[in-house]
């Protein structure tokens, strides 16, 4: 291990930086890492190092005072799930001196109104919730606490706003029950009972015709999938019928009860709710995922009930534990396991469902995928006799409801599943889910085992696949990922174009340029020469298929082979490919060549749009297309024309950057120029100054503009492409009397819904040419639900 | 928005902002052209990462799935021994974006591919010649000294199969 030597850069003459960290600042990252470390393990107990702590930043206030109240804020703010600890200590500090706890209050209620302004909605609920435990600490008034939540629940009365705007307010008012419900009800029972019952017919009267685009499963046994507010509302109602009485939530406070009763109350300022303005973006409804109940774990501590408050605040706080340390997987996975209260409850079990329920949600997971494989392989290494058990189980579960679960969770499920078997030797007890051999391949169950397969596969080799799995399973076994090159027997040399790819195979061989290729393929006859369309049959299929199959099989050995390929004939690609008919029929030889490889497919088709052989349309449009129906419900495919939006979304994205930039030095360059020559009157010299940027900026301008047009008509095409194939099934099982609900269509309609979701911030921008172009009245409205479902997500 | 706003009241804590698997490792290439700090600094805006411990049959399909899932990936180097041209145990991985990288750090350093836990961490960039063993015999310096078997990495280290 060698320490960077700053010696050495003193032929470089670099500046390092070693000047003294100046003391204000070293104190404040003490009492930040004080304040953040209290109510971790520790010799001592909670209560004395509280009381110790208080009397620290007691000490500290004359000097610190402002540094002292922004760490409290923050981790009001941003560690929710230690709650209670920090409610116990400015309770604490609020006893010791009262105005500190009403400038902490005044803070507090700033930070919330910047959070609101800004959109910051999870964390202002968090802010919400801590206010409302101050109340149990004595330093706020019940009866403030009760206003404050009335003007809350009084949104729910405005007009002419989005249904998710008086969820949220619904949401923060609800949610702070389990930690203040008793005393407020103590306090203030009539005007309680009034807000519970506004809350009831709010939550009666709202629209949930969103739910079941976000639901995992779609049937209801073993566990309903219930939206947030109506499961949050069944636990608070319990709540209320068992008196309030809730006996999870460590309550620190209630140790110091005879100090922080003496202290004096401070009274929330009136709140009114900052209204509704255009810029204003509110959470999306969710549905609660729940996968366990008390009888998978009968031998353990019982799993708290589903409308059980218990179960809420659990389910909050392990998810709040994942937000903290979601990049640092061993510190994830000791927090998770180190939660309070661990011998009373299942944690095991909690812990494997509130992953799985993040890895699952729709429309996306809150993190990237492939952190929860880790972590629950971290958590896997800190309780090997346990944890795997559980996981274990739950796969069971989940392989057992396969038929119900919603397509892309089934994604997710498989790339995980995949990945994390290629982390233990594959070991898995494939006998198990021999049921699913004797089904249709299409059903669920058998489709799941192949493409779990052919992601194992891929991580590792054919034949190791073969090995792992009994032989009964040959079946659903991936193919051997060769080449399939049509020229390559003798056998086939009576085909159109053989003679052709032999020349093309030896000239290749021998470093041909470009040019020789071109002068090759000219003698390629052109089988649509007869309809020629008059724009000069640019579009010659044969010549695509002799080229592409012949270098894509000289090229097949690997992926850097067929990139290089790529690379040294791009010119005869972007020549050959230029129609749109070109475009479509290279991506189909590319199929033909490469039909048992989907990965190399994949990488092909992301290499020939980055190097613009092909366009996103094309590929949109290749995907539909006859020749790929019978590997339409594949993963492969859907994973394709994801990976393609994305590109498209990027490239937007990067070329609006890039014209914000230059507007900004523009900006600049008239910034300085006004400081630098207020008596510079030329205008002339100005104009010519800007005149290069001003130039840049128009081209970016349209550029901007033509690849948002692009990235639309992308859209349009996938939605057109959809509408055409669903109402092809549709009236076909109507005149035919045949239920709609195959397979392939369940596929295909949450393929569908799997669009809206995973791009619904771009979509929601053409909502309009939307509804009066592809999703009007007339359409089926089998299909005309998943807009529907889409629209209220947000309405 | 939410860096631009968390930066308007007081920012974050430094608990939430550790990241020790996303940071430089002592590490350094002494076949570095340049500086140490230049060194760094190519560090910490690299997309670039190094992955060791590969078997040596482990291929650049598997690497691209693998590292995939952390985001869109640019290129895989193999890395190869440089007398017999054959992949002698390490790659380089670059991606378009180093957050995607950064992932990778996360989340896929210390897993198995091949069964073997594969080491990644952060590269300066691909130079031609770097894709190359650097050990005597060609492959990797740590396959000539070791002592044991590795039957991913060609048996006994040179050095003792010499003997």
């Amino acid at each position: 291990m060698s320490r960077r030597r700053h010696s050495d850069d003193s032929d470089a003459g670099q500046p390092h930086k070693r000047r003294r960290t100046s003391e204000p600042s070293e104190i404040e990252e003490r009492l930040e890492s004080l304040i953040c470390r209290v109510g971790e393990k520790s010799n001592s107990s909670l209560e004395s190092n509280l009381e110790g702590l208080a009397g620290v930043l007691e000490a500290d206030l004359p000097n610190y005072k402002s540094k002292i109240l922004r760490i409290l804020c923050t981790v009001a703010r941003l560690l929710p799930e230690k709650l209670t600890v920090y409610t116990t200590l400015v309770g604490l500090l609020n006893a010791r001196n009262y105005n500190f706890g009403g400038e902490f209050v005044e803070a507090m209620i700033r930070q919330l109104k910047e959070c609101l302004k800004v959109n910051m909605y999870n964390e202002a609920v968090h802010l919400v919730r801590f206010l409302s435990d101050l109340v149990n600490c004595h330093v706020i008034a019940a009866p403030s606490m009760v206003a404050m939540f009335e003007n809350f629940v009084s949104v729910t009365q405005e007009e002419d706003v989005p249904q998710v705007r008086c969820d949220w307010y619904m949401f923060a008012f609800l949610s702070s029950l389990p930690w203040v419900g008793k005393e407020l009800y103590e306090k203030k029972d009539a005007e309680m009972d009034r807000l519970l019952s506004q809350a009831e017919s709010y939550l009666k009267r709202r629209q949930k015709i969103h739910v079941p685009m976000l639901q995992v499963w779609t049937a209801d046994k073993p566990h309903p999938q219930e939206e947030y507010l109506d499961c949050l509302w069944s636990q608070i109602q319990k709540l209320k019928k068992d008196r309030w009485q809730e006996r999870h939530i460590l309550r620190p406070y209630l140790a110091f009860d005879s100090v922080l009763c003496e202290a004096l109350q401070h009274n929330l300022p009136p709140f009114t709710p900052p209204p509704h303005n255009e810029d204003s973006v509110y959470p999306m409804p969710r549905v609660i995922f729940r996968m366990f109940d008390y009888t998978d774990d009968p031998e353990g501590p019982v799993m708290p009930g589903s409308h059980s408050v218990e179960r809420f605040v659990i389910e909050e706080n392990l998810h709040c534990i994942i937000k903290s340390h979601w990049k640092e997987r061993k510190t994830c996975a000791a927090q998770l396991l180190s939660y309070p209260g661990n011998n009373k409850i299942p944690l095991n079990y909690h812990i494997v469902e509130v992953i799985f329920a993040e890895l699952f949600q729709l429309p996306s997971p809150p993190h990237i995928e492939v952190m929860y494989t880790t972590l629950l392989i971290e958590l896997c290494k800190l309780q090997p006799g346990s944890l795997p058990q559980v996981l274990a189980q739950a796969t069971e579960m989940l392989y057992m409801r396969l038929d119900t679960m919603n397509t892309t969770c089934v994604d997710r499920f498989i790339n995980w599943f995949s990945h994390h078997l290629s982390n233990f030797q594959f070991r898995w007890s494939w006998e198990d889910w021999s049921d699913c051999l004797t089904q249709d391949l299409e059903k669920p169950k058998p489709k799941f085992v192949r493409e779990v397969l052919e992601k194992c596969m891929r991580l590792s080799y054919h034949q190791r696949i073969i090995d792992i799995v009994p032989a009964s399973f040959s079946v659903l076994s991936p193919a051997n990922p060769v080449c399939i090159y049509k020229y390559g027997d003798e056998s086939n040399r009576s085909l159109p174009g053989y003679t052709v790819a032999l020349c093309l195979t030896i000239a290749i061989k021998n470093k041909a340029s470009n040019d020789e290729i071109f002068s090759i393929l000219k003698d390629v006859p052109n089988p649509n020469q007869d309809d020629d369309d008059g724009e000069g049959f640019t579009f010659n299929p044969l010549k695509i298929e002799v080229f592409v199959q012949t270098l894509l099989h000289l090229a097949a050995k690997s992926f850097s082979h067929s990139f290089s390929a790529l690379a040294k004939f791009h010119e005869v690609f972007k020549t050959l490919a230029e129609s749109d008919e070109g475009k479509l029929h290279v991506l189909r030889v590319v199929y033909e060549v490469w039909k048992n490889h989907p990965q190399m497919i994949a990488v092909l088709v992301d290499k020939m749009i980055r190097t613009q052989i092909v366009d996103c349309a094309a590929v949109a449009n290749w995907i539909f297309s006859s020749e790929l129906a019978h590997d339409f419900t594949r993963f492969y495919i859907w994973e394709i024309l994801h990976s393609t939006i994305r590109k498209m979304n990027k490239h937007v994205l990067k070329i609006h950057k890039e014209l914000e930039e230059t507007k900004a030095r523009l900006a600049r360059q008239h910034k300085r120029r006004d400081s630098d020559d207020d008596d510079d009157d030329d205008d002339r010299s100005t104009d010519r100054e800007d005149g290069p940027l001003e130039e840049q900026i128009e081209r970016l301008q349209e550029k901007v503009e033509s690849a948002q047009s692009e990235q639309k008509n992308l859209f349009l095409v996938i939605f057109q492409r959809f509408i055409m194939l669903l109402t092809e099934h549709l009236v076909r099982c109507e005149t035919g009397g045949i239920d709609v609900f195959t397979p392939w269509y369940k596929s295909c309609i949450e393929r569908l819904q799997q669009i809206f979701l995973q791009h619904h911030q771009i979509i929601q921008q053409y909502m309009v040419t939307l509804e009066n172009l592809l999703f009007t009245a007339e359409l089926d409205h089998h299909i005309l639900a998943v807009f529907q479902q889409f629209c209220a997500l947000q309405a | 928005v939410s860096a631009a706003a968390a930066m308007s009241f007081g920012g974050t804590l430094s608990i939430l902002r550790s990241d020790s698997y996303a940071e430089l490792s002592q590490y350094r290439d002494q076949h570095f052209r340049g500086t140490r700090y230049d060194q760094e600094r190519l560090l910490r805006k690299s997309c670039t990462l190094y992955v060791g411990n590969l078997s040596f049959y482990t291929t650049e399909e598997q690497i691209h799935e693998l590292f995939g899932k952390s985001g869109d990936i640019k290129k895989v180097i193999m890395g190869l021994d440089k007398v017999k041209k054959t992949a002698c145990g390490f790659c380089f991985v670059e991606y378009y974006a180093r957050g995607d990288a950064e992932n990778a750090m996360r989340y896929i350093n210390g897993t198995r591919l091949d069964d073997r836990i594969i080491r990644t961490d952060w590269d300066a960039g691909f130079k031609e010649g770097r894709q190359y063993g650097r050990g005597r015999s060609g492959g990797q310096v740590r396959d000539e000294y070791r002592q044991d078997y590795d039957a991913g990495r060609g048996g006994y280290g040179k050095t003792v199969q010499c003997q």
